[in-house]
């Protein structure tokens, strides 16, 4: 649990800072929250306290439909601690609906080339990493 | 009238590269430094600033004996040093500093004397990539090769080019770690690191060090060295992101754009212009971005342009004549060898001589994307145009 595996490590553990703690409360519901510009009403990730595009600050948290399709990858055949059970495993870039990308995990799927494709459509899913949940990524269940 | 230009005058590397299992990463430094300023024909207490990455110019200068009154502690990953030669060029020619010292020193492989490897996890690559199950660069930097396979076509094969093509200058080049003649088929037959990365990819991990020395164009000719001096005719750096997942297009550094533009517009040249070229390859794609953001070729076609042997010896645009990070020596920051290479080339003293160079384009990368330099050297006679 927690992400120990056979290996005796665990999977590394995010520490929520200030301006990212909303995100981190969000994941912990099983939700998958990021912000928005009010000046530009541009989406972005990851969480901070200004607008990235045009550097407003009139920036609010929205939650993101959770549907994504997956940008790019690599398949790591070097496991980091805690991920020696699943190794080889993807190391993902998602673009999530909203247009913000963020590094992932791939689940639910063999994580080969052959089943990965690029732009393929996913959606959102959550998995332990010590007192934290990251959001990782599953193929979508409703597509086409 | 008072010629402010800066030149390199002194350049070497340590003695011993690749496996120095008894030297520490300051040692590095040190022995480099007197090197350098022995190539340049000088003293050490002719050296009035003092630049590095990876440790403190103080630490450096100190163990030296010099109480510099310029300092650059610029720590971009292993463009630093590039960037270090351009502020220097900067700080010598507003006249703040007459000779700059800029030294590299690192144990990465034997990790003698070397600080330790942490991961903040409140840092947003803690928080944000490290969950995942990242473990070093092999998992990070070939991030978007496959988004740029599938935008452009690059094949696995052209990718397994770089490597090859490499080898063909490592096997003239005695310092070279690795000097056998590669195939694609060995490429694609090395172990899988990160896929879509073979190890023959990835580069290597060694140790080693180099030095450089900048003055102005005045002071070399006052003072004349052993050496002909190699003039910084453009120089650049940028910076992108700290977060490889955060890049703006997987497929094209926005750094390498924008720092060989600032290069290249500085130094009133263009690719056409450059008779030899070093860029950064901790992995086997970053050459191929490299050659299309910096304008070389155009975009989608670096893979066929190194395949097709245009970037090996004979070719018409000689690339990584060292041997690269994947054949000759990777520290860890290795951009300082980057320069090395150039300034020999531009001496006519390198191991794989390129005849005839009088412009060297030096490209190099800090971080996984996140930084770059630039650096556009000449002959004097280049300088003269």
């Amino acid at each position: 649990m927690n992400g120990a595996d056979g290996a005796g490590a665990s999977k590394a553990v995010p520490v929520p800072t200030p301006d990212t703690e909303r995100y981190w409360q969000g994941t912990a519901r099983g939700e998958l929250w990021i912000q928005r510009c009010g000046a530009c009403g541009r989406s972005y990730f990851y969480p901070r306290g200004g607008c990235p595009h045009c550097s407003s600050t009139d920036v609010t948290w929205t939650r993101a439909s959770g549907r994504a399709r997956l940008h790019t990858y690599v398949i790591s055949h070097r496991p980091a601690p805690g991920f020696a059970r699943g190794t080889p495993y993807a190391i993902a870039v998602v673009e999530l609906e909203e247009g913000p990308r963020m590094m992932t995990n791939i689940v639910g799927v063999a994580n080969t080339p052959e089943q990965l494709d690029l732009d393929m459509a996913l959606e959102v899913d959550f998995e332990p990493r010590g007192d934290q949940m990251v959001p990782v990524f599953r193929p979508a269940t409703d597509a086409p | 009238m008072s010629d402010r230009r800066a030149v390199i005058v002194g350049a070497a590397e340590t003695e011993r590269i690749g496996v120095v299992p008894d030297v520490s990463a300051l040692e590095m430094h040190v022995e480099s430094a007197r090197l350098a300023v022995a190539d340049a024909g000088l003293r050490m207490g002719d050296v009035d600033g003092v630049a590095t990455a990876g440790i403190s110019p103080i630490a450096v200068a100190h163990y030296l004996g010099i109480a510099p009154t310029y300092v650059d502690a610029t720590t971009v990953g292993g463009c630093s040093f590039l960037v270090h030669v351009r502020h220097a060029a900067a700080a010598i020619a507003a006249g703040q500093c007459e000779v700059v010292l800029i030294t590299h020193g690192e144990s990465g492989r034997s990790r003698v004397g070397a600080p330790p490897r942490v991961m903040d996890p409140a840092s947003p690559m803690g928080q944000f990539e490290a969950p995942y199950g990242i473990s070093g660069p092999p998992t990070l930097f070939p991030i978007g090769v496959l988004r740029y396979m599938k935008e452009f076509g690059l094949t696995h094969e052209q990718l397994a080019s770089v490597p090859v093509a490499q080898r063909r200058w490592s096997v003239n080049v005695p310092r070279a770690m690795y000097r056998d003649l590669l195939t694609v088929d060995d490429v694609l037959a090395s172990p899988m690191i990160a896929y879509p990365m073979h190890l023959l990819e990835c580069c290597l991990v060694t140790d080693g060090g180099g030095a450089l020395v900048v003055t102005s164009a005045e002071r070399a000719k006052a003072v004349p060295g052993p050496k002909r001096p190699v003039y910084v005719l453009g120089a650049g750096e940028a910076a992108e992101t700290p977060l490889v997942s955060m890049m703006e297009d997987f497929t094209t550094s926005k750094a390498f754009r924008f720092s060989s533009r600032s290069a290249f517009a500085e130094a009133g040249l263009r690719p056409g212009d450059v008779d030899h070229l070093m860029i950064y390859d901790a992995f086997a794609h970053l050459p191929i971005f490299g050659l299309e953001d910096l304008g070389f070729v155009g975009r989608g076609e670096a893979g066929d342009f190194i395949a097709d042997g245009n970037t090996s010896p004979g070719g018409m645009l000689p690339m990584n004549t060292n041997g690269g990070g994947l054949s000759y020596t990777h520290t860890g920051m290795y951009g300082m060898f980057l320069i090395q290479e150039s300034v020999r080339q531009l001496r006519g003293e390198a191991a794989a001589q390129v005849p005839g160079v009088e412009v060297s384009l030096a490209q190099g990368v800090g971080g996984m994307f996140m930084a770059a330099g630039t650096l556009i050297l000449g002959t004097e006679a280049a300088a003269g145009r």
